[in-house]
């Protein structure tokens, strides 16, 4: 192991070092760490660190980040909710660093707390929490996820009632974070899967009444690796931080497969 | 970027273009519909074979023949052999997709999984017609 390593065993120290406003606790974070220049395969490090309830996942890692350990490597970006950069496994369930309450994973009064984080699963590590996501996008580009039309362009704006909209009103919200598809055990074993994301984002343009490219999205999603992989285990609509019905949006789309109606 | 940075890629899959077949869909669909069929086939199958009067202690030779004599038995058992294996096989075939990793792999459990198919199908339905009671 290297010096920093040795460094990072010592906790007890650490923590001094990252301020403790009146009200907080300390817990234990064990991270998956992963060095590719020096690791050959991943590891944990705990670091115990002062916590207000308040606080998200996300500050801790940026505590840790700021104060113990400048290398350890994840996504952020808005803190929100909004960009989707900061997914990650979370006392193992596929979370939003920046969603999570520590109020909400304390263990009972007394008890010491272990928060795990881990990167998702599924797409290759390139260091500590962040994953190459190439893949997950590949399979989202693939389901031509924009407006397909034809003939000329409307002179108008394209009218569409509510009732319309409301067909695929849910599966807009989508931030492509990664938490369903790499909460998805098919996805999981199988990686060319187009995995649940995907499809909540064909679903998006197919029951959408201004797009002409349904036919052109369900063909792909009818194939080998499309809607059939799927085993309802509904471990995507538990994953989504947007709240999003994952698993009825597949379902919607084998529905329109099978009855060839959108 | 250094040599130990690059690490391969086992989940860039190259998509070939849609085949326009209706196979997977087909075959979603026969899983539904066969397991519905399989419900009554065999739990009636275990109830009969395992409690009803004396269980499996009164199966023999003679019973078997009896109920073989029957066409219905007959075709319960046929239609469950072909269900079971068509079903079972096809879960197998899903679970190869899954957990295969190189295409090499995956051709070969395949060709494994439909040679035992074929041979217990065969077999199978060769026994329930050509059953010959006056053997013992
Ligand atoms: C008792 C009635 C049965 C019902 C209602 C039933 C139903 C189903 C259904 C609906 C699936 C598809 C699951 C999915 O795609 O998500 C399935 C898968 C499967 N079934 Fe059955 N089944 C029955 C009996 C059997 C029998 C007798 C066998 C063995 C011969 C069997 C072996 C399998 C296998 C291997 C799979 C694949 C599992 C997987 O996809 O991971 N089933 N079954
Ligand atoms: S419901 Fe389907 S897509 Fe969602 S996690 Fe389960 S298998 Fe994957
Ligand atoms: S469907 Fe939900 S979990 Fe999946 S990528 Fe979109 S926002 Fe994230
Ligand atoms: S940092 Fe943007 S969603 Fe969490």
């Amino acid at each position: 192991m290297t010096s920093t390593a040795a460094v990072l065993d010592n906790t007890a120290n650490t923590a001094s070092e990252i301020p403790a406003p009146d009200g907080s606790v300390t817990v234990t974070v064990k991270i998956q760490r992963f060095n590719p220049e020096v690791d050959s395969e991943p590891h944990w490090e705990s670091y115990d660190v002062p916590a207000l309830p308040t606080d998200r996942v996300l500050n801790l890692l940026i505590n840790i980040k700021g104060y113990v350990d400048g290398t350890l490597s994840f996504r952020r970006s808005c803190a929100h909710g909004i960009c989707g950069s900061d997914a990650m496994q979370i006392n193992g369930m596929n979370r939003l660093a920046c969603k999570v309450l520590v109020k909400d994973l304390l263990a009972k009064k007394g008890k010491p707390t272990t928060i795990t984080v881990a990167p998702i699963k599924g797409l290759p590590v390139m260091k500590d929490l962040y994953v190459d996501m190439e893949p997950f996008f590949e399979a989202f580009r693939a389901v031509k996820p924009f407006l397909i039309s034809y003939g000329n362009e409307p002179s108008r704006e394209r009218i569409q009632s509510p009732a319309d909209r409301e067909r695929f009103d849910d599966t807009t919200k989508c931030i492509l974070c990664a938490c369903c598809t790499t909460s998805c055990p098919v996805y999981w074993a199988d990686g060319s899967y187009f995995g649940p994301a995907a499809i909540v984002n064909a679903h998006r343009f197919i029951f959408d009444s201004r797009d002409e490219g349904a036919e052109e999205r369900l063909d792909i999603l009818n194939d080998t690796e499309g809607v059939w992989r799927c085993r309802t285990t509904f471990n995507c609509t538990d994953a989504c931080p947007r709240g999003i019905q994952v698993t009825k949006a597949i379902q919607e789309v084998k529905r329109a497969l099978l009855f060839k109606r959108v | 970027m250094t040599e130990t940075l690059t690490l391969d890629k086992p989940r860039s899959p190259r998509r070939p273009a849609a085949r326009r077949s209706n196979f997977e869909l087909y075959s979603w669909l026969f899983m539904r519909l066969s397991g519905l069929a399989l419900v009554v086939l065999v739990l009636g199958h275990l109830f009969i074979m395992n409690i009803v009067d004396g269980g499996v202690h009164r199966i023999d030779f003679a019973f078997v023949a009896g109920r073989w004599s029957s066409p219905f038995w007959q075709f319960w058992d046929l239609l469950m052999l072909w269900l079971a294996q068509l079903h079972g096989g096809n879960g197998l075939r899903t679970i190869i997709d899954d957990y295969a990793r190189k295409d090499t792999t995956r051709f070969w459990l395949k060709i494994m999984l439909y040679a035992s198919m074929v041979v217990i199908l065969v077999l199978g339905t060769l026994v329930i017609f050509t059953f010959d009671p006056t053997i013992a």
